[in-house]
């Protein structure tokens, strides 16, 4: 009888993690912004049915990059988590910081109990009343949670992104201000060569805390056009 | 409440809300035994206008012969562009109510789009149907539905059966304990050209009717500022008015009923007046 090779388990976890970032760095990247009004998110994607952003509650927004089957599955499980709760409860018990706890959890066991991780990278805002109380945690396929201050870049080229976005990103500033700036780094930063890119190319939505209750809302065709011509 | 997405949150299903809430052993409304005194709402009436619909619910709920709540709502918006009146076992059907609003919204965020008009309409006759056991012992639930459908650029409405049964209603319709009278009204008054304000009076003026004739339906409360609720559906999505502006309406049409108890009077061919 054969003795099956010892592989320790440092090496399964840097393989296992060596494949997420790997899958992960093959899609395009997206950005999540704090503003004046609220949180900001710019994807880089063409398609306008297969979403990279999601509403998930009323102040709750979720961004992702990776494979689309497995952060779909992971958007669907949390705006049923959410909905759940605000059911059960109330609208007001439903925190980002308790869907980022199951999302961490969730990736967390998926990542050291089977065979392949996750390869996807997520983030949930939660928009508050005031720009010092809003909330962003960054998500990565091994479940470690991050919690962000201004901006996350995400996916392939994040850290060419953030390193852009670090430039140039100043507290308080307007929505139009912020859509441009991560505009800018996704194109400038998110290929090899830097490129321009236009509405069709993007997905974008915002968490505006000056709406009532759901604050979530896309922008999208002209207004988006409008939004990325510097005034 | 467990915080692990995996099980029941993970599995690939449908968008709907209330059969994931089953599924995950979350079953709400639990059929009773016996029968139970509970608080009835009482009347809603609904007429479309040109452009939209519109809604409104007088703001009794009774018990018997007792008064449970002077300023209860009966009418409420279940998504953007549609609102739903309750009639019946108030308990119930607010919880109706509740789960409908979730449903609308879960399917939206998951799907990405709005349902249809008529599939918002078919999803409320199945929660009804769910309640069919509690509606033998009593407790039933007459729901009215409106909406403005951009398919078919229009308001509508659907009315109810305690079974599920769903029926589209043309022009206006009224549910609840005065319906019989508030529909008589409607009959009268309706008109299809009608503006938005002018629809808001005719079914604050069939509210009227109804509570002068069913003690189970309360009229405008001067002294206490309790007016009927009022939603308006147009292409521009729900607007509640405001209670202030139903106020003026409601004293606007009390001045006139001093001179004329009866309210206005239908006109007919060969009139004199």
């Amino acid at each position: 009888m054969s003795v099956p090779f010892y592989v320790s388990p440092e090496q399964i976890m840097k393989d296992k993690a060596d494949f997420a970032r790997k899958g992960i760095a093959r899609g395009r990247s997206v950005v999540v912004v704090q503003y004046a009004e609220g949180i900001g998110f710019v994807a880089e994607n063409p398609s306008k049915a297969l979403h990279k952003i999601s509403e998930i509650y009323d102040r709750i927004g979720f961004a992702a990059v990776g494979k689309y089957n497995e952060f779909e599955n992971l958007r669907v499980a949390g705006i049923r988590l959410a909905d759940l709760r605000g059911y059960s409860y109330d609208r007001t018990d439903v925190t980002g910081r308790s869907l980022a706890n199951a999302y961490a959890q969730t990736l967390g066991s998926i990542f050291t109990e089977t065979a392949k991780p996750y390869e996807v990278e997520i983030v949930v805002a939660e928009v508050g009343t005031e720009e010092g109380t809003d909330q962003i945690y960054r998500l990565t396929f091994d479940g470690s949670v991050a919690d962000e201050r201004g901006f996350v870049a995400m996916g392939g080229s994040a850290d060419a992104i953030a390193g852009a976005m670090s430039a140039s990103w100043q507290v308080g500033q307007d929505l139009g201000t912020s859509i441009r700036q991560a505009v800018h780094a996704l194109g400038e930063h998110g290929t090899e060569e830097s490129r321009t890119l236009s509405a069709d190319d993007l997905e974008v939505a915002v968490l505006d805390r000056t709406r009532p209750r759901r604050t979530f809302r896309r922008i999208e065709g002209t207004e988006l056009a409008d939004l990325l011509v510097a005034q | 409440m467990s915080n692990d997405l995996t099980g029941a949150f993970g599995l690939v299903g449908s968008a709907s809300f209330a059969e994931f809430l089953r599924s995950s052993g979350n079953t709400e409304l639990q059929p009773a035994t016996g029968t139970i005194d509970a608080p009835h709402g009482t009347t809603i009436v609904s007429m479309v206008f040109d452009g939209g619909v519109v809604m409104a619910g007088d703001r009794r709920a009774t018990m018997g012969n007792v008064i449970a709540q002077k300023d209860v709502q009966k009418v409420f918006e279940a998504d953007e562009y549609s609102v739903v009146g309750i009639a019946g076992t108030a308990g119930i059907a607010v919880e109706i109510v509740r789960l409908f609003q979730v449903e609308l919204e879960h399917y939206e965020k998951i799907e990405g789009t709005q349902l249809s008009l008529e599939g918002k309409a078919n999803r409320l006759s199945t929660l009804l149907r769910g309640n069919l056991g509690m509606a033998m012992q009593g407790l039933a639930v007459v729901p009215l539905f409106a909406g403005f459908d951009p398919a078919h650029d229009r308001g509508r409405i659907f009315s109810y059966d305690v079974t599920g049964g769903r029926y589209e209603e043309h022009d206006f319709y009224a549910v609840g304990s005065g319906s019989t009278f508030a529909r008589g009204s409607l009959k009268k008054l309706f008109h299809a050209e009608a503006t938005a304000e002018q629809a808001q009076r005719i079914v604050l003026e069939a509210l009227y009717d109804a509570a002068d004739d069913d003690s189970a339906t309360s009229g405008p409360d001067l002294a206490r500022r309790i007016f009927p609720i009022i939603s308006v559906v147009t292409a521009n999505g729900v607007l509640t008015v405001d209670q202030a502006d139903i106020a003026i309406l409601a004293e606007q049409m009390l001045r006139e009923r001093l001179q004329r108890p009866n309210g206005p009077r239908a006109p007919m061919e060969g009139d004199a007046s």
